[in-house]
């Protein structure tokens, strides 16, 4: 059994021989002092820290090294022995992780209750229904300020106190683990390593409100999130945590798992409803809002996976305590999957208020390619476009607002260069468009039509009056739609035209894509001083396109080229430009 | 002498199912796990059993990408077309599996091997692009290794 471990980062290409003989010495120290049995060595492909030299990450006691030299293996290895830390060498982070939500995410094991119990859980259902009382519950969530992570952050005590308040011989809570946004994964990751925290947060919500049936609505196509829910749902029933009497007051509360079926409207709280009340995914108009008539038309509070991950931590260390992070309107911290073209792919907690950069390239690492960023999206399809320049803003849910964008479920998604501003665009609605319903005219047609544009645009059709008319057609969806999906479904297209429209008019006027992603305005031509004349792309043109020999050079044909791109994959030498 | 064509396994499905409220979702997606597709017939038999119109049935089903109506081929192939895998070129591997299969999204091929389905997001979006076949999932999928990946399984009829 080790006792202690040592992870060496080497995948850095630039230092590679060095990070080669580092582990060397440092097996070899390990062997001649014979600790080899103690002290595990173990190579890993990514600790999160750039540019920093050799790093090293001691486990347990989680410190991470960086710049270290071959003459720091004998203290390393001292240190480590000694349980002390050298300080010198300690990589202290500018922007730290707060982790509160993903608190056991990866540390338990979530398939067993006890672990869960030992790191604290459940304390916080105990103190509920022992001291608190459904007034002072509610009153806490209050003070911790704590709002809805699901997209639009209304005020959870206030759904709850809602809820409450109406007089109903039943009531429901829903956790909505719908989570359909392309790119965003936090919540699948939550209920697969930390299912009870979530369980705990839905029966809390449920002494709350004073509800006695509990549902869980999740995507089907996330099954081993269903497979561990369900398990964690019958050990939480085995402990006397579910059922009858719960923990010995007069409480009763039951949990079932119900089924999404991959429609993106389902995560809209009144579609939701219905999906459970196995109808289809139709959104109702609101009010009445769900709190006072939603499943069954009786009283039902619906919260995302994330805001009830948070409950049993702000009910255990009190409200006040979450109320300290945060900035002014929005308190606690918010989960970001950061995916695209960066380098440090993954989840990341932050404490509201660090800025979009400091997320993207202190945390994340930059970009993959090394190229500047070009924009970062928020909010999935409902989201808008940050340019680079903008990345200075501090994250809350107003700054986000007010760049045109929204903090969503928390999808983070990192675009370079190479993303075309039109193409974006594009891409969301004609999701939103698929996902739309159909039962409202200004989402179903105004997104179609909206498309339709974009796709002209971006095929060179554009006129330029086509920007005005996407203008008036987005107000018209933003407010005469009748769920959020449509009242959002603009937001890509909005932000991009208020902060990219001389990317658009180029598409439109000189019928170019600078970003060299729109194939029809793409022109393929071959280099001719960085060809090495060896007839590759030739003979892998599907169109037979290219002609010439090997003496005089080869060229392209622009009327019987498909664009397809084939020459640039397999050209060895770069010899063949876009533009 | 209707009833003796019921099949015993979705008598027993119904039974389990039937005094709860909003069930039809949740019958369905068993129908599915255990067919693959939801045949007309099981419809029709649910139909009479839950005295729920048809009509109602088809509504659910049509309306949820979820459920298929079309048996699937043997092997089902999901490219995830989620925002991560597009930027990261999942439009092109789509091409590339179209053009060495013959087949569009949501068809399955003539020898009724690939079954292609173009989803949303997989949820690993740290992998993109991501195919999974079956349930076997190929992480930063680059275009020329489409066909080897497909070949495997072509030769293990």
């Amino acid at each position: 059994m080790y006792n202690k471990v040592i992870l060496i980062k080497d995948t850095d290409l630039k230092r590679q021989d060095k990070t080669r003989d580092f582990y060397t010495h440092l097996l070899d120290y390990l062997r001649e002092n014979n600790l080899h049995s103690e002290i595990l060595l173990v190579r890993v492909a990514d600790i999160g820290v750039y540019d920093k030299g050799l790093v090293l990450k001691m486990l347990p006691d989680r410190n991470t090294y960086i710049n270290v030299q071959d003459t720091d293996i004998k203290r390393i290895v001292d240190s480590i022995l000694q349980g002390k830390i050298i300080e010198e060498l300690v990589f202290r982070p500018k922007v730290k992780q707060h982790r509160i939500v993903l608190r056991n995410c990866g540390n338990i094991d979530p398939e067993n209750i006890d672990e869960y119990i030992f790191s604290g859980g459940y304390a916080g259902l105990k103190k509920v229904l022992g001291e608190l009382g459904q007034q002072k519950l509610i009153e806490e969530i209050k003070i911790s300020g704590i709002r809805g992570r699901g997209g639009a952050g209304y005020p959870t005590w206030m759904k709850w106190n809602f809820a409450r308040e109406v007089e109903s011989d039943q009531k429901f809570v829903i956790c909505n683990a719908d989570e359909g946004d392309p790119g965003a994964y936090m919540d699948r990751s939550v209920l697969e390593s930390d299912p009870h925290s979530v369980i705990e947060g839905l029966i809390i919500a449920a002494f709350a409100i004073g509800a006695s049936k509990g549902y869980f609505y999740i995507r089907a196509e996330y099954p081993l999130a269903v497979e561990r829910i369900n398990k964690a749902i019958k050990q939480a029933y085995a402990y006397g945590l579910l059922g009858n009497n719960i923990l010995g007051s007069s409480f009763n509360l039951d949990l079932e798992i119900r089924l999404g079926a991959g429609a993106f409207v389902c995560g809209e709280e009144t579609a939701l409803i219905s999906s459970i009340e196995g109808k289809r995914g139709y959104p109702h108009p609101r009010p009445p809002y769900p709190s006072v008539k939603g499943l069954w038309g009786k009283p039902t509070v619906i919260n995302n996976v994330e805001t009830l991950a948070n409950i049993p931590a702000i009910i255990s260390k009190g409200g006040k305590w979450f109320a300290q992070i945060g900035t002014q309107t929005s308190k606690g911290t918010k989960v970001f999957a950061v995916t695209g073209k960066v380098k440090n792919s993954g989840l990341v907690e932050i404490a509201m208020g660090a800025t979009l950069r400091e997320i993207v390239m202190d945390i994340c690492g930059g970009t993959l390619s090394g190229k500047p960023v070009k924009a970062v999206q928020t909010g999935g399809p409902s989201g808008g476009v940050i340019p680079e320049s903008l990345l200075d803003t501090p994250v809350d849910y107003e700054n986000l607002q007010k760049l045109g964008s929204i903090m969503g479920s928390g999808g983070m998604i990192v675009m370079d260069e190479d993303d075309c501003m039109v193409d974006i665009p594009k891409f969301y609605l004609g999701f939103c468009v698929e996902e739309s319903c159909g039962k409202c005219s200004p989402c179903r047609i105004g997104g179609f039509q909206m498309l339709g544009y974009l796709k002209r645009i971006s095929e060179g059709q554009g006129k330029p009056e086509d920007l005005a008319q996407m203008r008036r057609l987005s107000v018209a969806m933003q407010k005469a739609s009748l769920c959020g999906l449509g009242q959002t479904a603009s937001n890509p297209v909005v932000s991009t035209l208020k902060y990219f429209e001389p990317e658009y008019n180029e598409h439109i006027l000189n019928k170019r894509c600078p970003a060299g992603k729109c194939s029809h305005l793409v022109t393929y031509s071959i280099v001719g001083d960085k060809c090495k004349r060896c007839g590759l792309c030739v003979i892998n043109c599907p169109p037979k396109a290219i002609s010439g020999d090997k003496e005089k050079g080869f060229s392209i044909a622009p009327e019987k080229c498909v664009k397809c791109g084939r020459c640039v994959d397999v050209c060895k030498f770069k010899a063949i430009s876009k533009d | 002498m209707e009833h003796k064509k019921l099949n015993p396994e979705l008598v027993e499905l119904v039974q389990k199912w039937k005094d709860k409220e909003g069930n039809l979702i949740m019958i369905l997606h068993e129908i599915q796990n255990h067919h693959g597709y939801v045949p007309r017939e099981l419809s029709l038999e649910l139909s009479k059993m839950l005295d729920v119109p048809l009509a109602r049935i088809y509504e659910v089903i049509t309306f949820y990408n979820y459920f298929k109506l079309e048996p699937p081929g043997k092997h089902r192939i999901a490219l995830c077309m989620g925002t991560a895998c597009y930027l990261r070129g999942s439009a092109v591997i789509l091409e590339e599996i179209k053009s060495i299969l013959g087949i569009q999204e949501g068809q399955t091929t003539k020898d009724g091997l690939f079954y292609l389905d173009a989803v949303r997001c997989l949820g690993c979006c740290g992998l993109a692009p991501v195919v999974m076949i079956d349930n076997k999932v190929y992480g930063k999928v680059k275009k020329n290794e489409i066909a080897d990946i497909l070949s495997k399984y072509i030769k293990e009829e």
